[in-house]
């Protein structure tokens, strides 16, 4: 299992590098002059020269990508130029808070999918299955800034159960002391129910709203694996030992189907994870996703390869879990490593 | 024959037992399936009964309904078929109209089942010791502190050598003969009062069939249980069964004594049948039902049409004596010490996995999947490669269809040495027109998307001159010709066509280029007897006409006996034995080749 690690690990940093080169590039090709910006509409041409000096902007782009690899290689990300605070630092408060965010939208996603999927794969053409296919294709079609929208208006505006749509704690209540970065976590490690509690109702709706979102892929997907394992032959031969429909569908069936059910949901996560910006903007969300649109539409590099380096590092730490994930389930993988 | 009654398994039996009485007694069974087309019926009025002991076997090509009968009696049958008519009775339960969760305690433990395809038939991720473990739990047959010897104690019954390890095994870890005993373990955990075995052996070499076969009618004679044998092999019902069923299109056509239906068969289509298999002392003309001898093809275009003078070989008699003839002209293909390495450790080739399961020495760092063979094919000869999986004869023909690259060796074919052009290159050489495959599975080698046309079109389009349009169409309509497809079905589908058209395809599409050396790997394997009959005459008769050679690579002596002049008996990488077709099937002198002919169950006719 340690050298499947190892060497996932080793194939992941060929693409960590590529990841560092492009968004290197890319921010530099996008269209706005961050110096222009930031000198102000009334600059002159040679105020804006002068920031871009002290930006190094004006030096060559391999002198600009050496310096930029030299601070990356210390852990310094940059400096934001819009909030003036290093970027390392806002990522390491924002991205804890997307990640609880999109944790427990994937896992309200999960709870609510796989089961359904199972049902509507061991009942194929009943009202479960038609009800999935409904549900699934609702979740899909509906843009999550509408469900969230429609969710507030719901459950904060019409019922009033909901608390206000502003950000990931109510204003009375201090965040608990930093320990993870995720509030429910760090709430009830430190023992403060009530924050535990102000910090779950503020993450209920945009949950949900993610959630419905992420339903649809997931569910779809268990409900396809489900009845491509449920008609296979070993199925066939478990029914015919007289097994219960029990230990058929779960332990034979599910854990087989499960298989291209993680692959979905590592997709769906990673997806989730870029995808919440709107969710964030909706619900004031200090999220990461937020953070990189409005550096991007500010052409503050710093952030937006943060941002991006980030995810990519996010992304390949997922798919080892995968991978690993995969070697439990599955011998055949674990062999072939 | 009639074993000594399982006394355990009768007192555990909650089943009443009726006095005298039949195990099991099928009444005018009819099952219906439903599918998009509306109401299909699988099987009409079967009547069957199985007395206690009896072996009975169920004879019949795909879609005879044979199956479908044996998922019936185990009510296993998926949810778009049902039992519209009749009844079932086993040890006087009413099995069409029992409740499911009576029936589910039935299954496994009262009647158990073993499957064609084992490797599929297990749970790919579960350790085959948990999942006997799961049906012992299920049946209440052991409790967890004393399941795993119990599993293990099965294990040592079905003849698993190191019983302890394997209960750790995953199904991909072990051989396919291995993965039947493991199925077999699965089914008789329980001892069950009756087991239906469904092409229990398919896909296993012959060697594998007999032992399986062989440990099963020990196992349930041992045990006085009843045993319902399916399988579309005459010749393993005749060997194994003491009264069989002959099947037809969901009826049942004839029932008798096992001696007496091979005897002296009543029903036109068990003639038929019978006719179809493989046996010694026969000719392949044999094989063809009596009322229409002759040409297995449709009428073929006469021989002095122009394209198909085949080019350079040179004319033969109607083939009555091929040797003869090949015997003065130059071999057309030569093997020369032919060699085939491959890394033992982490070689994800999934040939090197089915290698694997052989018994061949572990330490060695080099596997030898073909090990230093010579032989030559002469113009206008077949010649068979014969040997059980993993012998390497596929793997000898890859290399001499030059797919594969050789270790080392050399491969002459007319007279020019092919052996050196890279495998990657040899698709567009010149040469490569000349040496033309069929593949085993008739299906699987055919593109999805593509028309039967446009399939036998493919080489031509790739490699011949034939422009387009009306020229090739015309090319293409000859060839299905020749190949004996009707016309009409050329703007078909693959998965509109029947087994024995896709064969006739990927025949056609073999010769599009009038090679001369055409490759035969299992062409009929994946068929039903009367249509391998029918593949295999149209393969003798386009050899005849067209002058090409064969190599056929197949696991079956008979057949190979039937079409080749010459036949070659591998095993683990080496030639055992080589020789005339009759000559070792009449008198082989290696002891492998006798085991090989003495493994194959034939009718007692």
């Amino acid at each position: 299992m340690l050298k499947l690690i190892a060497s996932r690990l080793a194939t992941a940093v060929p693409s960590l590098i590529g990841v560092v080169i492009v968004t290197f590039m890319l921010t530099r090709v996008l269209p706005g002059d961050a110096a222009a910006y930031f000198a102000g509409p009334a600059a002159t041409p040679q105020a804006i020269a002068e920031i871009r000096a002290k930006l190094g902007l004006d030096q060559p782009l391999p002198v600009q990508f050496a310096d930029y690899v030299t601070a990356l290689a210390k852990g310094d990300l940059g400096t934001s130029l819009s909030t003036g605070q290093p970027v390392a630092q806002e990522i390491a408060s924002r991205l804890p808070a997307s990640a609880e965010l999109t944790l427990c939208g994937l896992i309200l996603a999960l709870a609510i999918a796989v089961p359904f999927g199972i049902m509507a794969a061991v009942r194929q053409g009943s009202w479960v299955d038609h009800a999935c296919r409904l549900i699934t294709t609702a979740g899909v079609s509906l843009p999550v800034f509408f469900t969230g929208l429609l969710l507030v208006y719901v459950f904060y505006f019409k019922l009033g159960w909901a608390p206000a749509p502003l950000g990931r704690l109510d204003v009375f209540f201090s965040a608990p002391p930093t320990i993870t970065g995720f509030y429910l976590i760090d709430s009830l490690l430190t023992g403060e129910f009530e924050t535990f509690r102000a910090a779950l109702a503020q993450l209920a709706v945009p949950s949900i709203t993610l959630a419905i979102f992420a339903l649809a892929p997931i569910a779809r997907m268990t409900r396809a694996s489900m009845l491509a394992v449920l008609s296979s032959e070993f199925v066939r031969t478990a029914r015919a030992a007289g097994l219960t429909d029990y230990t058929v569908i779960l332990t034979y069936a599910f854990r087989n189907a499960m298989l291209p059910v993680i692959t979905t949901l590592g997709m769906v996560f990673s997806f989730l994870l870029g995808a919440n910006v709107l969710v964030e903007k909706v619900f004031a969300w200090p999220g990461i996703g937020s953070y990189a649109v409005e550096a991007l539409i500010t052409s503050d590099y710093a952030p937006v390869q943060g941002f991006v380096l980030a995810m990519a590092v996010l992304y390949v730490a997922l798919n080892l879990i995968i991978d690993i994930t995969y070697g439990i389930i599955d011998p055949r993988a674990r062999s072939e490593a | 024959m009639h074993g000594v009654a399982d006394l355990s398994a009768a007192l555990s039996a909650p089943v009443r037992e009726v006095a005298g009485g039949p195990l099991l007694e099928v009444r005018d069974l009819t099952v219906e399936f439903l599918t998009r087309r509306g109401i299909v019926t699988a099987v009409e009025k079967v009547n069957l009964t199985l007395a206690k002991g009896e072996t009975l076997g169920i004879v019949g090509e795909s879609g005879s309904g044979k199956s479908v009968t044996s998922y019936t009696v185990m009510r296993i049958l998926d949810r778009a078929g049902r039992i519209a008519e009749g009844s079932i009775t086993f040890s006087g339960l009413d099995v069409a109209h029992a409740p499911e969760s009576a029936m589910r305690d039935l299954r496994g433990r009262e009647m158990s089942m073993i499957f064609q395809n084992p490797r599929a038939a297990l749970n790919p991720i579960r350790k085959v010791g948990h999942q006997i473990a799961d049906v012992l739990l299920q049946h209440v047959q052991a409790d967890r502190s004393n399941v795993k010897a119990k599993v293990i104690e099965i294990l040592e019954q079905v003849r698993i050598a190191r019983p302890q390890e394997r209960y750790h095994a995953y199904p991909f870890e072990l051989s396919g003969g291995m993965c039947q005993r493991i199925v077999i373990a699965l089914a008789l955990a329980c001892r069950p009062q009756l087991m239906i075995a469904d092409e229990p052996t398919t896909g296993l070499d012959v060697t594998t069939q007999k032992a399986v076969m062989d440990l099963v009618t020990e196992l349930t004679r041992a045990r006085g249980m009843s045993t319902i044998l399916i399988t579309h092999d005459l010749g393993l019902a005749a060997a194994y069964c003491d009264t069989v069923m002959v099947m037809e299109k969901g009826k049942v056509v004839e029932t008798a004594p096992a001696e007496r239906i091979f005897r002296d068969p009543q029903h036109p289509y068990t003639k038929k049948l019978m006719r179809a298999t493989p046996r010694p002392g026969i000719t392949l003309k044999d094989l063809l039902p009596e009322d229409e001898p002759g040409s297995a093809a449709a009428p073929l275009p006469a021989p002095s049409a122009e394209p198909l003078t085949p080019s350079p070989s040179p004319a033969r008699g109607a083939g009555s004596a091929p040797s003869a003839a090949a015997a003065v002209t130059e071999p057309l293909l030569k093997v020369e010490n032919l060699l085939k390495e491959y890394p033992r450790q982490g070689a994800p080739s999934g040939l090197i996995a089915r290698l694997k399961g052989k018994a061949v020495p572990e330490e060695d760092a080099i596997f030898r999947a073909v090990d230093g063979i010579s032989f030559e094919i002469r113009r206008g000869e077949s010649v068979g490669l014969v040997g059980e999986s993993g012998c390497g004869k596929s793997t000898t023909s890859s290399m001499v269809m030059r797919l594969l690259d050789p270790t080392a060796g050399k491969i002459t074919f007319a007279g020019e040495d092919i052996s050196a052009i890279p495998a990657r290159d040899f698709a567009g050489h010149p040469m490569r027109r000349r040496i033309q495959m069929v593949f085993q599975d008739p299906t699987e080698s055919l593109n999805p998307r593509y028309t039967a046309a446009r399939a036998i079109a493919d080489p031509l389009i790739r490699m011949g001159k034939v422009g387009g349009g009306a020229k090739l169409r015309e090319e293409v309509e000859q060839l299905a010709r020749m190949a004996g497809l009707p016309l009409n079905l050329l703007d078909r589908f693959p998965h509109q066509l029947s087994g024995g058209q896709k064969a006739r395809i990927g025949i056609a599409r073999a010769i599009a280029l009038r090679p001369d050396l055409v490759i035969l790997d299992e062409p009929t394997a994946a068929l039903d007897v009367s249509v391998q009959a029918v593949v295999l005459n149209l393969l003798d008769e386009l050899k005849h006409t067209l002058g090409m050679s064969y190599l056929f690579v197949s696991h079956d002596l008979h057949v190979v006996g039937l079409l080749c002049d010459r036949v070659i008996v591998m095993r683990q990488g080496r030639i055992v034995e080589e020789g005339g077709a009759q000559e070792i099937l009449e008198s082989p002198k290696a002891a492998y080749t006798r085991e090989l002919i003495s493994a194959i169950p034939h009718p007692p006719v």
